[in-house]
């Protein structure tokens, strides 16, 4: 892996958790009126895939979508103001978190119904293959996601036309409160793909080399016409399932689980192989954090000043006209 | 282009294949639509005519095909998924309410969904519970969805195909009674505007808002009520639930003073009650009586053929609300249910089994 590849890698990280952190600084303020699902300790996952993909392919995602936006390079200004609800957001305040999207950097959506963008992505990657473009899809979803039954359908279909479709499952461990072992016979979700097929992983999700490596080569093998991938990321959620605190206090997880989860950071760790290597030096780090906090810092000044949307917008789009 | 005599379902294959000849884009997909049988004639051969790379035969997985043909109406194909019963849909209410009505709002207006999803309405042979609901209520209730229910051979073809051309999703139900119904149609391609109603007779003492099966049913009523009743009734058929023509529906009220809603769905909460409310806010003043609703009893489909005839509203109940409306409840005989059971209808002409 390149020096720059890493140094990518590391920045998109480090990126989507600032970006994540100014979200809980500035959350208490009550002016970002919308539910949050944030990322950070699972950092390695939108930002490892995202860099395996092409310009043109596409993405899909869950609820949990921010580090998607970020990784992808989606404008900063248009996230930040769709999260205080006004015009200039990414969806002029109509999709908020949960639907965040980004078509010029081929993010066609965010669901917040649970496998919701999974046959979609499906259809796709269908499109791309009728079309005879040479695009990827991959679509997000959590561990959750693979409770439903829409998730075995969309596997059937597209393992059934060969399409050029990558599952990516953050497996935290949690849906909501309620952990995999309570909703799940089995803890192997990896290979669930199998029986339809489709090849299946379970990989490190909180290493961002190895997220790079396993996307690149799946996204590389539904272009060559091989069919679709499901990789299993194993990770950690750090903050509660909605919202800018730990919540351990509510009990479903022990503090102590809490603490031992966050020492595997992919952050720290990737930090530390590059200390260690000597690719980075600690200045280095600090001229990055300040790039993008000035980034953040500018986004967000904008979207306070923003407009908020006219009471026309309210009924307009609901059709293409 | 020549107009010939062809039948409801002759009329819905012959704008599939229209569409998809005029554009590549359009493709089929859905269980059975490259069976021998295709989804009820409306499909068949066209695995031969176009391929398998546009017709799709499908998994019986109504929620992630519909999600799928979602995905493919966002990245520039325009499909059209077919149930070849409208409650299968059922279980694909998540990608259809959830998703493909909402997409277009949620990413602010920067990607739509030209969807067309073919619904059809089971009747007649002991279909049953589960094979017969009329549910274009529950679809019209859902903003950013487009809800067409044609009731002639000609609306058939140039809805159809102004529904596959749409930007927006469109659930395009047509009702299983009207598929040997013949009439005139052009034999080449034309649209109809979505959201414009049509005037199927001219009249002047009643309103009759009749929805797809039920616009023949408010023709025989007609016949009846002018050689019995000396009443000339006006039918609009609305065409599409949404977008709804209510300019049409007003003026014609405004005109006769009177109104019946024909639907061929469940009375409560349903397309009747919302054109009820539409004259009651915006046309009170015109009316000279009370509005009626026809619509299905409060049940689900009975299959035994004894309780399906007396299930099924049709002329006759038009004929007596129409009568009720212009001379009074209590001037005449009010329809007795065990007659109906007698009565010559639909289940007499269809065959079956499916």
């Amino acid at each position: 892996m390149s020096v720059q590849t890493l140094k990518d890698l590391l920045f998109a990280m480090l990126k989507i958790r600032r970006v994540e952190e100014a979200i809980v600084r500035l959350y208490p303020a009550q002016e970002m009126k919308c539910p949050v699902h944030l990322c950070i300790g699972q950092e390695a996952i939108p930002a490892g895939l995202c860099k395996s993909l092409n310009t043109e392919d596409l993405v899909f995602c869950s609820h949990r979508s921010h580090g998607y936006y970020v990784a992808r390079g989606g404008d900063l200004k248009a996230f930040i103001s769709e999260l205080y609800g006004k015009l200039n957001g990414c969806s002029q305040g109509k999709g908020g978190s949960q639907h965040f999207s980004a078509p010029e950097v081929g993010i066609l959506g965010s669901s917040a119904i649970v496998a919701g963008t999974i046959p979609i992505a499906v259809g796709t990657a269908l499109s791309s293959l009728m079309q005879g473009k040479n695009i990827v899809t991959v679509v997000d979803f959590g561990d959750g996601a693979t409770d439903e039954g829409v998730f075995y359908e969309s596997l059937n279909f597209a393992a059934l036309r060969k399409l050029p479709v990558v599952f990516i499952c953050e497996n935290n461990s949690y849906a909501t409160h309620a952990h995999q072992s309570s909703r799940q016979a089995k803890d192997n979700i990896f290979q669930k793909a199998r029986v339809f097929g489709v090849a299946g992983m379970r990989i490190n999700g909180n290493d961002v080399q190895e997220v790079f490596k396993s996307c690149s080569k799946a996204v590389h093998s539904a272009r060559k016409g091989q069919g679709p991938v499901l990789i299993e990321c194993m990770t950690y959620r750090w903050m509660g399932h909605v919202g800018v605190n730990y919540d351990y206090r509510l009990g479903y997880r022990t503090k102590k689980e809490l603490t031992e989860g966050m020492k595997n950071c992919p952050i720290k760790a990737l930090k530390e192989v590059l200390f260690r290597k000597r690719i980075l030096k600690k200045s280095d780090l600090l001229k990055m954090s300040e790039k993008i906090d000035s980034e953040i810092q500018e986004a967000v000044s904008f979207a306070k000043i923003s407009p908020a949307p006219h009471y026309t917008e309210l009924l307009r789009d609901v059709y293409r006209t | 282009m020549s107009l010939r005599n062809i039948t409801f379902k002759e009329a819905i294959k012959e704008a599939l294949a229209c569409s998809m000849s005029k554009d590549k884009r359009v493709f089929l997909m859905g269980c059975g639509v490259t069976s021998p049988d295709g989804i009820f004639g409306t499909t068949s051969g066209f695995l031969k005519k176009f391929g398998d790379g546009r017709i799709l035969e499908t998994p019986i997985a109504e929620n992630g095909m519909t999600g799928v043909a979602i995905g493919a109406a966002l990245t520039g194909m325009y499909p059209v998924i077919i149930f070849q019963r409208i409650d299968f849909a059922l279980l694909a209410m998540d990608q259809i309410i959830n998703h493909a009505a909402k997409w277009h709002y949620m990413l602010g207006g920067r990607k739509s969904i030209p969807l067309t999803i073919r619904g059809i309405v089971g009747r007649g042979w002991g279909q049953g519970a589960q094979h017969s609901q009329s549910l274009q209520a529950l679809f019209a209730h859902i903003p950013g969805l487009k809800i067409v229910m044609p009731g002639s051979p000609y609306d058939a073809k140039g809805l159809l195909i102004s529904s596959i051309e749409d930007k927006n999703p469109v659930i395009f139900i047509e009702h299983r009674s009207l598929y040997d119904l013949s009439g005139l149609v052009p034999s080449g391609y034309y649209k109809i505007a979505l959201g414009e109603a049509r005037v199927v007779k001219k009249g002047k003492d009643v309103t009759i808002v009749a929805l797809s099966a039920m616009v023949r049913e408010a023709q025989r009523a007609a016949l009846t009520l002018k050689k019995e009743d000396k009443l000339d009734v006006e039918i609009i058929d609305p065409r599409c639930l949404k977008p709804l023509d209510e300019g049409l529906i007003l003026e014609s009220v405004r005109k006769t003073g009177r109104l019946i809603v024909a639907d061929t769905g469940w009375k409560t909460c349903g397309f009747g009650s919302e054109v009820s409310a539409l004259v009651a806010d915006s046309g009170f003043k015109y009316l000279k009586s009370p509005i009626r609703r026809i619509g299905l009893p409060e049940a689900p489909t009975p299959t035994s053929i004894y309780l399906e005839r007396i299930y099924y509203p049709g002329a006759d109940e038009i004929i007596q609300a129409a009568r009720e409306l212009v001379y009074g409840k209590n001037k005449i005989n009010s329809c007795n249910r065990r007659l109906l059971m007698k009565r010559r209808s639909y289940d007499n002409r269809f065959k079956g089994p499916f």
